[in-house]
C-alpha cells in the first residue's frame, strides 16, 4: 500500500480544519462518493469482513459510514468524531461485529480514499504531498478514535451485563413468614458464593427467618471451595438461629461432594424443592391443606 | 474489681437469666462474666439462660469457647443456655475460623431465645 509509509504520523494536536486543502479534498470525496463507496464495499467483501451482515445492511451501513467519515474529515471537530465513533459502535456491536472488523473496515476506507487522492493528484507530486499531509492525520485520528470508542463501548456493555448478573444472581425470597428460599441458578464461583452468604445472612436477620431452603437445582457444578463455602454458610445460618435445608443436589454434584470429602453430615438435604418446602413447613408448624373446590370446576 | 460501667448485665426474668454482653470482653472479663453467671444460676434457681451477644462485632476463639463452657456448666447446674443475637458478619467469621457453638442452641434474638426456652418447657411439662 503506497500510502501507508506515513500512516503512523498522527499528531494529536494538529487541527483538521486548519488546512486549506481539506475543502478541496472533501469535495473530491463527495463527488466520487458512489464509486469510492462501491470500491470500499468490495474491498470489505474481499477481506471477508462484516460477514454477519446481509448485502442490504452492508449497503446501508457503508453509505452512512462513508458519509459520516467525510463529514468528520471536513469539520474535524473532536465531538463530531467521538459522536460518530460512538454511534458506529452502538449500531455495530449488537450485530456481533468483532473489534478487528471495525478497525479493519475503517482502515480499508482510509486506504481506498487515499488511493483515490493519489490517483487524482499523481501528476502534481508537490500538491499530492500536501493533500496527503492534510488527509493522513485526519484519517488516522478517525481510525484511532473509532477503535478506542468501539472497545470502550464493548467494555461498557460487558460491565452493564456483569452488574445485571450480579443483581439477578442471588435473590433471597421470603415464601412464608420466617421461611426463605434461595434458588441458585448458574455457576457458583467463589465471588458469587461469598455474595450469596452475605445476602442470606442479612436476609435471615431482616426477615427473622427460622428456616431457609437453598435450592441448587440450577447450579451445574460445585467445586471444593464452593462446597465448603456452602457448608460454612449453613453453619453460620445456624448460629443465627435458622436451619437450612438444601434441595436439588444433582447426581453429579452429590457424587462430587462425596468424592472430595466435604462433611455433609450436619446438612439437611432433601431431594427436590417441593420436598424441601414441605419439610420447612413442617418445621415451622404450617400445614397446607387443599380446599374443597365447590364451584364444580 | 472493676468499678466502671457494667460490661455485662445479668437480669432475671422468672426462672430465666438474661445476660446481655454490651461490649467486647477481654479474657479476664470473660472469665469474670462466666463466674458471675454460674454463681447466679444457683442463687435464682434458673432453668434457662439467654446470652445476648448482639452488641458484639467480633467473637474470638476464647470467647466462643467460654460461651460453650458456660453452657456446659449451666447444663450441669440444671439450666439450658441459648446464645442469641449473633450478627451475620460475626456468624460467618466464626465458621470461617472453624469456631462453632457445638451443641449450644442459638437463636436470632432475645425474643426467639425466650420462645425457644418456652417451647422447651412446654415439651418438658407435657
Amino acid at each position: 500500500m503506497n500510502t501507508d509509509e506515513t500512516a503512523m504520523d498522527t499528531e494529536p494536536g494538529s487541527s483538521l480544519s486548519g488546512n486549506h486543502l481539506l475543502p478541496q479534498l472533501v469535495a473530491h470525496l463527495r463527488e466520487h462518493r458512489a464509486k469510492l463507496r462501491d470500491e470500499w464495499a468490495s474491498r470489505i467483501r474481499d477481506a471477508h469482513l462484516l460477514e454477519a451482515m446481509t448485502p442490504q445492511e452492508m449497503v446501508a451501513e457503508t453509505t452512512s459510514v462513508y458519509d459520516n467519515y467525510v463529514e468528520v474529515l471536513e469539520t474535524g471537530s473532536v465531538e463530531a468524531l467521538q459522536h460518530y465513533a460512538r454511534d458506529l459502535s452502538e449500531r455495530i456491536i449488537p450485530r456481533g461485529v468483532e473489534t478487528h472488523e471495525v478497525v479493519g473496515i475503517v482502515l480499508l476506507l482510509r486506504d481506498v480514499l487515499a488511493r483515490s487522492l493519489f490517483e487524482k493528484y499523481q501528476r502534481d507530486f508537490g500538491l499530492l504531498n500536501q493533500i496527503l499531509d492534510a488527509y493522513e492525520p485526519a484519517a488516522n485520528r478517525i481510525a484511532n478514535t473509532v477503535a478506542v470508542s468501539f472497545v470502550d463501548e464493548r467494555e461498557r456493555v460487558i460491565r452493564q451485563q456483569q452488574d445485571a448478573i450480579r443483581e439477578l444472581s442471588t435473590p433471597v425470597l421470603p415464601v412464608r413468614e420466617r421461611l426463605l428460599i434461595l434458588p441458585i441458578i448458574g455457576v457458583l464461583d467463589s465471588e458469587r458464593a461469598k455474595q450469596l452468604t452475605e445476602q442470606l445472612l442479612s436476609g435471615i436477620r431482616t426477615h427473622r427467618a427460622k428456616v431457609v431452603v437453598i435450592d441448587i437445582t440450577g447450579a451445574p457444578d460445585v467445586d471444593e471451595t464452593v462446597a465448603n463455602h456452602l457448608v460454612q454458610t449453613v453453619d453460620a445460618s445456624r448460629l443465627m438461629g435458622a436451619s437450612v435445608i438444601i434441595t436439588g443436589l444433582s447426581p453429579t454434584i452429590a457424587q462430587t461432594l462425596v468424592t472430595i470429602g466435604v462433611d455433609l453430615s450436619k446438612m439437611n438435604t432433601i431431594g427436590d424443592l417441593q420436598g424441601g418446602l414441605e419439610e420447612a413447613e413442617r418445621l415451622l408448624g404450617y400445614s397446607v391443606t387443599r380446599k374443597e373446590v365447590s364451584e364444580g370446576s | 474489681m472493676n468499678s466502671g460501667p457494667a460490661l455485662v448485665s445479668i437480669l432475671r426474668q422468672g426462672d430465666t437469666l438474661v445476660a446481655s454482653v454490651h461490649t467486647a470482653l477481654d479474657d479476664s472479663e470473660m472469665i469474670r462474666f462466666q463466674n458471675d453467671l454460674v454463681r447466679q444460676i444457683g442463687e435464682v434457681r434458673a432453668r434457662g439462660i439467654i446470652i445476648d451477644v448482639a452488641a458484639l462485632d467480633v467473637i474470638d476463639s476464647f470467647g466462643s469457647r467460654t460461651l460453650r463452657s458456660i453452657a456446659d456448666i449451666a447444663r450441669l447446674r440444671g439450666a439450658t443456655t441459648v446464645i442469641v443475637g449473633i450478627q451475620p458478619e460475626v456468624a460467618f467469621a466464626m465458621v470461617r475460623l472453624g469456631m462453632d457453638m457445638g451443641q449450644v442452641p442459638t437463636a436470632l434474638d432475645l425474643e426467639e431465645g425466650l420462645a425457644y426456652l418456652a417451647r422447651l418447657r412446654a415439651v418438658g411439662a407435657s
